[in-house]
């Protein structure tokens, strides 16, 4: 919160704001002391909001068109696409949507990484945020179920039976998330219910993650704990707006080439096939990103255990606040983790490109190895690294290294001795 | 004051609670089993398929409850040789009379026991079915020799109406 006490200028907004004090949160938002320092890798909170509020604007359309039932989906989702005016262009807007929203929240875990910013007193928010991308991830499969092509049939079928491999009440879960006894019509207008609730729930979820964010404030490439409102600070508006709007604007292009010039590049031809419950396509592959996570759930050779693996892989981010011992929040003060974080990015990237690959040979060798290093990361290397670590020293403030020319505290008091 | 008293209205709080928590479970089961199977999809629980244009070495596969079954007339060879399996050697031991009443006639599942795809019929490193998906090698019983899959293809309750005629379900 800022300091000043705020009052609106007009009488009216004066006894409105009295009564419900929208005009003080909106003050809150527009003065709110952003750090100065933020680079354009803080600029895609602003975008995956509007990836999110992309996804419900056109998700709502579509459903005005589409028909949850397994007779008629398919048919539905053709009809969008030929009949309906600009069905194409809104369908299309909402398929690349969902991608373009995964895109967007990895740079935004990866940036999280890189700087620490979810480290104390940030735990909150961070877990907030694996909670929203869990949701994502049920959204996108949910969604991905509804146009009832081979790839959405065989896609549910494969990812609810995960649940049967939990031991005594496992088939019994699995019925009851079909209800009956394999995939159908029961199962399509559940699915429908849900991904048409879960959008609602993530933004629900985005306003705690902004308001716990609120709290102590932005981390900053430099990642240490700033005073605010102080040199080091800028009003949110209109220097975080602006530069927010500009790589909203350099994003938005991107989602524009897919959009208009390869609409189907992410998606599987087998989808514009309907959904035949005989005939389970040669590859079943997710979406391109869900294929790390798959990686993990082929490599390990038992079905409970692999499922135990793949879940872990996710929940294990939750508790990264507490694996991660080191003080220091940024990468830059931290020579050997840049290094690891590096590595890091690269075994994930190794798990999504075996991920699309058959699970045989020299690809299943190397997502068992890349599963293998990923826990490793999580599990040994962060806790070790706190403690091991050499870290550079970190500036006072951030305008210190600037004005005083060294990050370094002790030589920017003296190079200010000599100058005096 | 030090000891506490059991008094009666600690009673009357347990005992609202008590109430309470029942019926606040009362009303949450409704909402959780309506989700399950309803009175018209269990309706659909057997179905008779006509066997008889099936020749020796054929598959046929056939929709019972939303999933396909595989009914396969086998070969001598492949009756002898599906016979001959060890069951030491075998993921999950069961002899192949356990899984064919009559030996020419195998009825099963086709589902895939590790995430439910439909296993490919003749391919495979056991000359029986192969799930594409995650690379399950099945044998001409349907049992599980190698891969992720964790159980044998499962048999459902069947018999034979007539000699043409089998009743799955």
């Amino acid at each position: 919160m800022s300091d000043h006490e705020y009052t609106p200028k007009s009488k009216f907004g004066k006894w409105f704001n009295d009564r419900l004090p929208l005009l003080t949160l909106a003050n809150h938002l527009t003065d709110y002391p952003t750090p100065k320092n933020l680079n354009y890798w803080w600029t895609f909170g602003g975008i995956l909001t509007f990836c999110l509020i992309t996804q419900i604007v056109t998700g709502l359309v579509l459903a005005m068109h589409y028909i949850a039932h397994a007779d008629m989906a398919f048919d539905s989702v053709e009809h969008i696409m030929r009949d309906v005016n600009y069905g194409w262009l809104i369908r299309y807007i909402h398929a690349n949507g969902a991608s373009m929203f995964f895109l967007a929240v990895y740079i935004h875990i990866f940036r999280s990484l890189f700087y620490g910013s979810y480290k104390a007193p940030r735990e909150i928010i961070w877990i907030i945020g694996i909670i929203i991308y869990l949701l994502m991830m049920a959204a996108a499969f949910l969604g991905y179920v509804l146009p009832w092509g081979q790839m959405s049939f065989w896609g549910a079928t494969v990812i609810t039976n995960l649940f049967s491999a939990i031991p005594l009440v496992g088939e019994g879960i699995v019925t009851w998330l079909w209800g009956g006894y394999s995939v159908d019509n029961p199962t399509l207008t559940r699915f429908f219910t849900l991904h048409y609730l879960i959008p609602f729930l993530i933004l629900g979820l985005v306003v705690l993650h902004i308001w716990a964010l609120h709290v102590p404030g932005n981390n900053n490439p430099v990642g240490i704990d700033i005073k605010k409102p102080s040199k080091d600070t800028v009003p949110f508006h209109p220097y975080i707006v602006i530069k927010d709007g500009f790589a909203l604007l350099m994003f938005m292009i991107v989602f524009a080439f897919f959009v208009f010039y390869t609409p189907n590049i992410l998606g599987h031809a087998d989808n514009y096939i309907e959904a035949n419950p005989l005939v389970t396509p040669a590859h079943i592959v997710p979406e391109w990103y869900l294929l790390p996570f798959y990686a993990i759930l082929r490599s390990v050779p038992d079905k409970l255990l692999g499922v135990i693996a793949m879940l872990s892989a996710i929940l294990i981010l939750a508790a990264l606040p507490w694996l991660d011992s080191s003080k220091i929040r940024s990468a830059v003060f931290r020579p050997l983790y840049k290094q690891f974080y590096w590595i890091l990015v690269a075994d994930v990237l190794i798990l999504g490109y075996v991920g699309a690959m058959p699970a045989e040979g020299l690809y299943l060798l190397v997502a068992r190895v890349a599963t293998a290093y990923y826990f490793l990361h999580f599990l040994v290397i962060l806790p070790v690294l706190g403690w091991k670590e050499k870290t550079l020293p970190i500036p006072l403030s951030i305008t210190e290294p600037i004005l005083g020319g060294s990050p370094n505290l002790a030589t920017a008091k003296n190079k200010e001795s000599l100058n005096n | 004051m030090s000891e506490k008293k059991t008094n009666r209205r600690d009673f009357l709080f347990t005992a609202t609670y008590a109430v309470g928590a029942v019926g606040v479970g009362a009303t949450i089961w409704p909402m959780i089993d309506q989700m399950n199977p309803d009175a018209s999809v269990k309706a659909l629980a057997s179905t008779e398929v006509d066997v008889s244009a099936v020749s020796p070495g054929k598959t046929i596969t056939v929709l019972w409850r939303g999933k396909p079954v595989f009914i396969r007339r086998r070969t001598q060879d492949e009756i002898a040789e599906a016979r001959s399996v060890k069951l030491g050697d075998l993921k999950h031991p069961e002899k192949d009379e356990d899984r064919a009443k009559d030996p020419e006639w195998l009825v099963m599942l086709g589902v895939c026991t590790h995430l439910g795809c439909v296993p490919l019929d003749q391919k495979g490193e056991y000359n029986g079915w192969f799930c594409p998906c995650h690379g399950s090698h099945y044998d001409i019983s349907g049992r599980i020799r190698k891969g992720p899959a964790p159980t044998n293809m499962e048999i459902p309750k069947y018999e034979f109406v007539n000699a043409n005629t089998i009743k799955i379900g």
